[in-house]
């Protein structure tokens, strides 16, 4: 009978309290994700056509399409992922299989990753404008800007990498080594299937990060809206592309949501095309 | 039956020995100064209190030890005549031939057939093939004789491709066998093999443990002082004194349990029969 007396009563007022709240925080981040997401479909669905994919810009955008943008984008990602991948990999293995033995090493180079995780955008950009454009002597190309998009996502890349290498059950190295099976064996044919979902999860946020960027692009890869010849060449990012419709042009408005739209497809498209693509890997080794 | 076999296998070379070995973390001395010589196809357990070093010894033995960070090994294993612990031995030959199973059965994230088909192609012991598919009839071949071996082939028959984490607790450390004895070694390091496993499954491994001799020279560390009596031959006694591990007594199991020379043996195993 004291089972129900006045703490238990308490306790449950609180436990409703915190539910309720904790109900009210999902419901209101549902929302604005929903309203941010209806605003955009609103004004930029009816823009929205094979011509406006497929076209490009004139009239400073206001009317034609975005198709030397999208290339001038998916280019930009390639340069970066190239290089990034390989590279975040790389260290992230270091980190994780590696440093066991060298404990400081390893806190000092997670430290100043982090630390470089959280610079701004805009002070990669200005460091790829002075390096990449001007000290290599790449001005502003698709290339310059990949570089820069690369330094930006790679501590990013490289501590979500290692987290997902750390994740895999220590149990699985022993059982391997137990078996006399050789470090590339283990590292190829166990851990790094292990480690997949991690992987994934830092080729998407890489991803996303690289394709919303704007501050970073506007002083290496430039704005240049027709289609780039090669590497070397200026192109125009879908980032800056809504961007500057939305700021600089008057009446522009309904087709950066257009612009913004397509970009969020896009995000979701290769999110799925990269988890595909990791799936099969994992299941095929 | 144990007396009449342990009498019959001391009296030949012990496959595997260690002398006077010492292992150390940094500065800590985890035991010292353990001989024990282990007969070819004897069960061998080793037993005694937490702490006591049972684990860093076995871990000696295959040189999986060296694996563990500031760990020291001093003496001498020998293996067929050779001391294992020298620099010039080949790691991954020598865990091929000594085999280990751990305490939480830790089969690799894969098939049942990928963690029984990868050992063995990486070890080569599937001879070339004239064609591809030969090949694979023979890595079958091998993965069935195994799977037979360990009792697990009618329970996983039908789901050779579906995961390894899907099978029971008692299934998954059958299966960790098979990995081990697919590579054909001529020890296996048991190390707690039944402690997380329920009774019944306990029994069986167990079982097979006992069918698996004379083939196969067994060294298994366990708490259960009635399996140890259920299955071992001769029987190690592992202490700690003055902070570290130590070998007190080492004899049959009836002499172990029947007639212990030393008093902390007749305690612990007198303690254990309650
Ligand atoms: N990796 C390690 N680093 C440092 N010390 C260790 C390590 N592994 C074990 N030790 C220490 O060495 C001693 C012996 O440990 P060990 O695991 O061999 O004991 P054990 O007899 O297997 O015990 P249990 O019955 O609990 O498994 C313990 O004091 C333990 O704290
Ligand atoms: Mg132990």
């Amino acid at each position: 009978m004291s089972i129900s007396q006045r703490p238990g009563l308490t306790v449950t007022a609180l436990d409703r309290l915190l539910g309720f709240a904790m109900a009210a925080t999902v419901i209101a981040v549902g929302l604005g994700f929903c309203w941010i997401l209806g605003a955009i479909v609103a004004q930029g669905l009816g823009q929205i056509s094979l011509a406006f994919l497929l076209a490009e810009p004139s009239n400073a955008g206001r009317e034609g399409g975005i198709a030397p943008m999208l290339v001038s984008t998916l280019l930009i990602l390639g340069v970066c992922l190239a290089i990034a991948l390989p590279l975040g990999l790389g260290t992230a293995l270091l980190l994780a299989e590696f440093t066991i033995t060298d404990q400081r090493l390893g806190r000092l180079v997670r430290r100043s990753l982090d630390f470089l995780a959280g610079v701004p955008s805009i002070v990669f950009g200005l460091f790829g404008n002075a390096f990449f454009s001007q000290v290599l002597g790449l001005g502003f190309s698709i290339l310059s800007g990949g570089l820069t998009l690369a330094c930006m996502v790679l501590p990013l890349l490289i501590r979500t990498t290692e987290e997902g290498l750390r994740a895999v059950p220590p149990s699985y190295r022993q059982g391997a080594a137990a078996l006399g099976l050789s470090q590339t064996t283990t590292l190829f044919k166990i851990i790094l299937p292990a480690a997949v979902p991690g992987l994934i999860a830092g080729l998407v946020l890489g991803m996303g990060r690289a394709l919303a960027e704007t501050a970073a692009l506007i002083f290496t890869s430039g704005y240049v809206d027709r289609f780039p010849r090669s590497l070397m060449d200026s192109g125009r990012a879908l980032s800056i592309h809504i961007f500057d419709l939305s700021m600089n042009i008057p009446g522009g408005d309904a087709r950066a949501a257009a612009s913004a739209l397509v970009l969020l497809t896009l995000l979701l498209l290769l999110n799925l095309l990269a988890g595909a693509l990791a799936q099969r890997w994992a299941n095929s080794s | 039956m144990t007396t009449m076999m342990s009498a019959a296998t001391t009296c030949t070379q012990p496959l595997l020995e260690a002398k006077h070995l010492q292992l150390s973390y940094g500065q800590q001395v985890a035991f010292h100064d353990v001989s024990l010589p282990i007969a070819s196809g004897e069960i061998m357990a080793i037993v005694g209190p937490s702490g006591c070093g049972k684990s860093s010894f076995l871990s000696c033995l295959n040189r999986m030890s060296d694996l563990v960070p500031h760990c020291h090994v001093q003496g001498e294993i020998h293996f067929n005549g050779t001391n294992i612990l020298s620099p010039r031995t080949d790691t991954l030959l020598l865990r091929r031939r000594i085999g280990m199973i751990f305490q939480k059965p830790n089969p690799f994230p894969l098939s049942v057939w990928e963690n029984l088909a990868l050992p063995l192609r990486e070890h080569g012991l599937v001879k070339s093939q004239t064609s591809r598919r030969a090949f694979r009839q023979a890595i079958h071949q091998a993965i069935e004789a195994v799977l037979r071996d360990v009792g697990l082939w009618e329970e996983v028959k039908n789901r050779l491709h579906s995961s390894a984490l899907a099978l029971s607790g008692g299934q998954q450390q059958r299966l960790c066998i098979a990995r081990a004895l697919i590579l054909q070694p001529e020890v296996l390091l048991l190390d707690e093999p039944c402690s997380a496993l329920d009774p019944l499954a306990s029994a069986v491994v167990e079982e097979l443990m006992l069918r698996l001799r004379p083939r196969y020279t067994q060294v298994v560390i366990t708490h259960n002082l009635a399996q140890a009596k259920r299955i071992a031959d001769r029987i190690a006694v592992f202490w700690v004194q003055q902070h570290k591990g130590q070998l007190i007594e080492v004899g049959s199991t009836q002499q172990i349990f029947n007639a212990p020379t030393h008093e902390l043996t007749a305690a612990y195993v007198s303690g254990g029969k309650g």
